[in-house]
């Protein structure tokens, strides 16, 4: 993971944190307090091995964000979803790869029309991308509606999470 | 003599170790008929594996409608007629008294139950049944019928069915979900399993002659809809779309199914003739349509549809195509069905944020809201009309709750082990 994947995570949760302090939250549950995981470090001694490098080092790939939000009950692309799927575009068209659409929605309301929902959200990426000239025929949609959560819990943040696409 | 054989036995499937809903009752009515549930004799000699006067004691209570009488109050447990002194029940102002008997012979269980009217001095009810001994339950809720229907007009609905969709965790430390298709008794209790995946599973709807369920299965990577024999198990996938392949509802004739398919780019509603295997397009309009309900009469459907912005109950006439939208209070009603008598509406509706079950008069327009609860959504109603299941959340985890469509009654239904969602109440199957 690059220092550019971190900014974007970073940026990210500022977005969100603006998000959950601008909306009112009426169906909320406390957020679980998690203690996080102690890290394990490897403090076995190892010997320092000079060796020769003789390969040269390659262009390191920029990882794109994968997985884009959006908003309560909307399938509209949100503005900073664009920079991100430009780039798949234009990778998508040089490796004509075939890739997945897996669009996804927050618990709240029913789930067939969440199941609609989160298609609408996967044909909002794709079309975005079709219209950045990548062909359909590589793009598969699925929505898994409020099945697969990213996010268990019933609180603002963890549902800002959830109503998203992935891209695969 | 009303003699029970075995009715449907399900195969391909598996009994659960231990019973996965429990029973808590929230409310009853406000003054509930107040029955005394004498223990029933038993004239063996080994344990009976069921307390059928407890069943039945469990099922009124569970209607809201009956408080039973603690057995440890009574003064006398008489097991016929003949010895009941009426008195003994006035004091415990038990209004009505349920007595009864059980015996055996070559295998099959023999119950005579009687139902007397403590302040008219009258017996209302004597009969005989019978049947083997995995059928004692079965047994016990048809006394609970006779009785309910007896006291309170109204057929009674305890030995139906429910089918629901259990997500649990594969295993501790997993991060994997296992969804089974559940099938038990309208109270929770012998639950049987009859599909399991590692992909979703949503959506079942009971055949109006109780026979097959219709449900929605990802296994094969994408939602498709099936349908499965319950006596057999045996499946059929019976669509293969591109795209949202949901939502399944039986036509009142079991001709047809409708359901959602957004092969032609948009989520819109259609019906699926099970003869002709022909997929007939109903709605056409750019906006998501889905959750589609037959009317009773089978001439129309209602379904839900954000055509106006937000999601709102539309019903479709299907010999002519129009399309008339019915609520108009609230900002976000969905997945309507209608209830027995054809008079109400029944559906998720938001209400100051919170999503709640709630109904609506058809003539007046009414809305009311009947539960209390949050992010309530799947309401079943049972086929008497009395109640309906749903499924909400409790103490962070999916479960079952009934609530009486006059919002009286309400009871919960936890589950212990994995989610338990999307409740399907059976048809009368007697």
């Amino acid at each position: 993971m690059g220092i550019k994947t971190l900014k974007h995570g970073l940026g990210l949760v500022c977005v969100m944190a603006v998000l959950a302090g601008c909306s009112s939250a009426p169906e909320v549950e406390e957020p679980p307090v998690t203690t996080p995981e102690p890290e394990v470090t490897e403090s076995g001694s190892g010997i320092d091995d000079p060796g020769f490098v003789s390969e040269p080092v390659p262009e390191p790939v920029v990882e794109l964000d994968t997985v884009f939000y959006f908003e309560f009950d909307k399938a509209e692309l949100l503005p900073e979803a664009r920079a991100a799927l430009t780039a798949h575009a234009e990778r998508l068209k040089a490796d004509s790869r075939s890739i997945r659409l897996e669009g996804h929605a927050d618990e709240r309301g029913t789930r067939e029309y969440n199941m609609a929902l989160g298609e609408r959200r996967a044909n909002a990426v794709r079309d975005f991308l079709v219209l950045q000239g990548v062909s359909s025929s590589f793009i598969e949609t699925v929505s898994y509606g409020e099945e697969y959560p990213a996010v268990v819990g019933s609180y603002e943040s963890a549902w800002e999470q959830n109503r998203r696409v992935e891209l695969k | 003599m009303k003699h029970f054989y075995l009715g449907v036995v399900l195969t391909l499937s598996s009994w659960m170790a231990t019973a996965e809903l429990t029973i808590e009752i929230q409310n009853f009515v406000e003054n509930p008929t107040s029955i005394a549930i004498a223990p029933f004799g038993w004239e063996g000699t080994t344990t009976l594996p069921e307390n059928i006067d407890a069943i039945v004691a469990a099922d009124l209570e569970r209607s809201g409608q009956f408080r039973a009488v603690p057995q440890s109050d009574m003064l006398a447990f008489p097991k016929a007629g003949d010895t009941i002194y009426y008195r003994n029940w006035r004091v415990l102002k038990a209004e009505y008294l349920l007595v009864g008997t059980i015996s055996e012979a070559a295998g099959r269980y023999r119950v005579t139950y009687e139902l007397y009217d403590v302040f008219g001095q009258r017996r209302l009810l004597a009969q005989p049944i019978d049947g083997s001994v995995s059928q004692l339950r079965d047994l016990a809720h048809y006394i609970s019928d006779s009785v309910y229907e007896t006291l309170t007009g109204i057929r009674g609905a305890f030995s139906t069915k429910i089918i629901y969709v259990e997500a649990r965790k594969a295993g501790s430390g997993s991060n994997k979900e296992k969804f089974r298709l559940i099938y038990a008794d309208a109270d929770g209790a012998r639950e049987q399993v009859i599909h399991e995946s590692d992909a979703p599973i949503m959506s079942p709807a009971w055949s109006p002659d109780g026979k097959q369920v219709a449900y929605v299965s990802f296994e094969t990577s994408r939602a498709a809809v099936f349908r499965q024999e319950l006596s057999s198990g045996k499946r059929e996938q019976l669509t293969n779309f591109k795209g949202l392949n949901g939502a399944p509802a039986w036509s009142p004739d079991g001709q047809k199914l409708a359901m959602v398919l957004s092969k032609d780019g948009n989520p819109e509603i259609y019906t699926l003739d099970l003869t002709t295997r022909r997929f007939t397009r109903i709605t056409r309009h750019f906006a998501i349509d889905t959750e589609p309900n037959w009317t009773n009469d089978g001439k129309g459907i209602i379904f839900t549809s954000n055509r106006g912005g937000r999601p709102q109950i539309y019903q479709v006439t299907l010999a002519s195509g129009r399309v008339e939208r019915l609520t108009f209070e609230g900002d976000y009603n969905a997945r309507p069905r209608v209830s027995p008598d054809g008079k109400h509406l029944v559906m998720v509706h938001r209400h100051n944020g919170i999503y709640h079950i709630a109904t609506q008069e058809l003539v007046s327009g009414d809305i009311r809201v009947l539960t209390e609860t949050r992010l309530d959504e799947s309401p079943s109603i049972a086929p008497n009309g009395a109640m309906l299941m749903y499924a909400t959340r409790y103490n962070g985890k999916g479960i079952l709750a009934a609530v009486s469509l006059d919002a009286g009654v309400k009871v919960r239904l936890p589950s212990k082990l994995g989610d338990a969602r999307e409740p399907a109440w059976s048809p009368y199957l007697n």
